[in-house]
């Protein structure tokens, strides 16, 4: 059974059926099998969070994961954030508020943000650091992704 | 970098898991559980298991429950579900409070409570909660079930008395008295890394003075545990600063400190004298705080 096997990856509602062996790591698949680029790899051990995702309803590190373990389950990454005519607000605050200089980290930053604003809508200063301090930037630094991320958080709760 | 290849099982039972464990121990395979320690192994070539006994899909082992007095942690239960008590008492809150210190939310909502303790990480918050409370660790294998003290689980760095075919399939750990008061305290070097120091105390207060203090401290010897010479130094005395610090004092002689490039014999007996004295202290501040 080290050899390929067959898998089902639902990334954003899409199914994508593809086969792979089992060291291979979701992230991997995701990109390379899926197509589905915006996930980031940066560390490829769990430090970085470029990779983070949600899996059904779980923030997740995408490359601390065997593709094998997601199947059937849902995946949703940052080219879900946005509809077809309007960006997240999370995406939306991280332009306004200037938190992204290269991007790199960006798409992980996004869905560590969206996941936690799901699991708690009204987080305190101190817990919204907590969750951010969790993924790296190499650029910008980390206030503006705070204020981006805490201004997207109330414009959502206002909504 | 990426994992070695290897042969991925996915039991649904704990019988199955445990047969399959049987089957590929010898042939150098292991469990996989949250994958948030193993896998970064895996990805560094520090580890390269050839086959993995996944048992994220096994039914009915992600139980937080009390039975008896016990808090039963089954082996997948994650790290996130004890950042909200899971129960009322002194023991929730103070699972709540040490579940904040383990690595980041994403790692948390898949890490579990077991594969911390199998992992066997010196510095592990988990493993000095296990130490410190007296956990019964309970591992089963094809040959039955035993159930394990810490002081014959924790054997050294990343290493336990679980035999390479059992599987850790529930920790249960004693709960402490509605009265009892604890602190948990850690020092690290930046949010979310692994503790240099960390520890962790609880006792109550009979008659002004302490009763059955317990006190642990991780990260500063090969694997976390007891320090019966400061609790010695607690027993019968009041709870007063002096008190703490002599216990804490206590601690910092009777540890074996590990020591790195970093940190220094010294430095780290420092700590242990700091971290002890802090989770006194902490023990005392938060029980006068209105819950
Ligand atoms: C960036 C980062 C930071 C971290 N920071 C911390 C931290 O501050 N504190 C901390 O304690 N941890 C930290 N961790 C580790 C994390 O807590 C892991 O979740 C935990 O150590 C292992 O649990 P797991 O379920 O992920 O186990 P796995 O990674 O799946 O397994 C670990 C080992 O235990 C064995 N195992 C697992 N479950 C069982 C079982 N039921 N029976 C027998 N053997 C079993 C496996 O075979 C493997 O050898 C960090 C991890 C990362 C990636
Ligand atoms: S690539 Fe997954 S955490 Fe860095
Ligand atoms: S914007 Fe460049 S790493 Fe964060």
């Amino acid at each position: 059974m080290s050899d390929k096997v067959d898998i089902t990856l639902t990334i954003n509602g899409a199914p994508h059926a593809i086969s792979v062996a089992p060291r291979k790591t979701l992230v991997d698949a995701i990109r390379d099998d899926c197509g589905r680029t915006g996930t980031h790899i940066g560390c490829e051990h769990g430090v970085c969070g470029a990779c983070t995702v949600i899996i059904d309803g779980e923030t997740v590190r995408s490359c601390l994961m065997f593709a094998v373990q997601a199947d059937g389950c849902e995946i949703r990454t940052v080219e879900g954030l946005a509809t077809s005519d309007k960006l997240h607000p999370l995406q939306a605050s991280f332009i306004k508020h200037h938190a992204l200089q290269c991007g790199f980290c960006t798409p992980g930053f996004l869905m560590l943000a969206a996941g936690a604003i799901e699991r708690n809508p009204d987080m305190s200063d101190d817990e919204l650091i907590e969750v951010l301090s969790s993924n790296l930037c190499r650029c910008t630094g980390y206030e503006n992704i705070v204020k981006a991320v805490r201004a997207a958080m109330l414009e959502m709760q206002a909504a | 970098m990426k994992p070695a290849p290897f042969i991925y099982h996915r039991p649904k039972t704990v019988e199955d898991a445990v047969a399959l464990l049987a089957e590929v121990a010898p042939l150098d395979g292991r469990i996989l559980a949250g994958g948030q320690s193993l896998i970064p192994m895996m990805a560094l070539r520090l580890a390269y298991p050839a086959h993995l006994v996944d048992i994220n899909g096994v039914a009915g082992i992600d139980r937080i429950v009390v039975e008896d007095g016990e808090l039963v942690i089954g082996a997948l239960a994650r790290h996130a579900r004890f950042e909200k008590p899971v129960e009322p008492g002194p023991t929730g809150q103070l699972l709540a409070q040490v579940c904040h210190n383990i690595a980041h939310f994403p790692i948390r909502s898949r890490g579990t409570f077991c594969g911390s303790l199998a992992n066997a990480d010196p510095a592990s918050e988990w493993c000095l909660v296990a130490a410190t409370l007296g956990a019964k660790l309970v591992a089963r294998s094809e040959a039955g079930t035993r159930i394990l003290a810490p002081r014959d689980f924790f054997q050294g760095i990343m290493t336990t008395g679980l035999a390479p075919e059992e599987m850790l399939v529930e920790v249960r750990l004693p709960m402490l008295p509605s009265d009892a008061k604890f602190g948990f305290y850690e020092f690290s070097r930046r949010a979310g890394d692994f503790a240099l120091a960390s520890s962790l105390t609880a006792f109550r207060v009979e008659n002004g003075v302490i009763a059955a203090p317990l006190v642990g401290v991780g990260g500063a010897e090969a694997h976390p545990r007891r320090i019966p010479e400061a609790e010695h130094a607690l027993l019968g005395q009041q709870a007063t600063m002096a008190t703490f610090e002599r216990a804490a004092q206590a601690a910092a002689i009777a540890i074996d400190p590990l020591e790195d490039a970093a940190t220094n014999a010294g430095y780290r007996r420092d700590l242990v004298r700091t971290v002890v004295r802090r989770a006194l202290e902490l023990a005392i501040s938060q029980s006068e705080r209105p819950q």
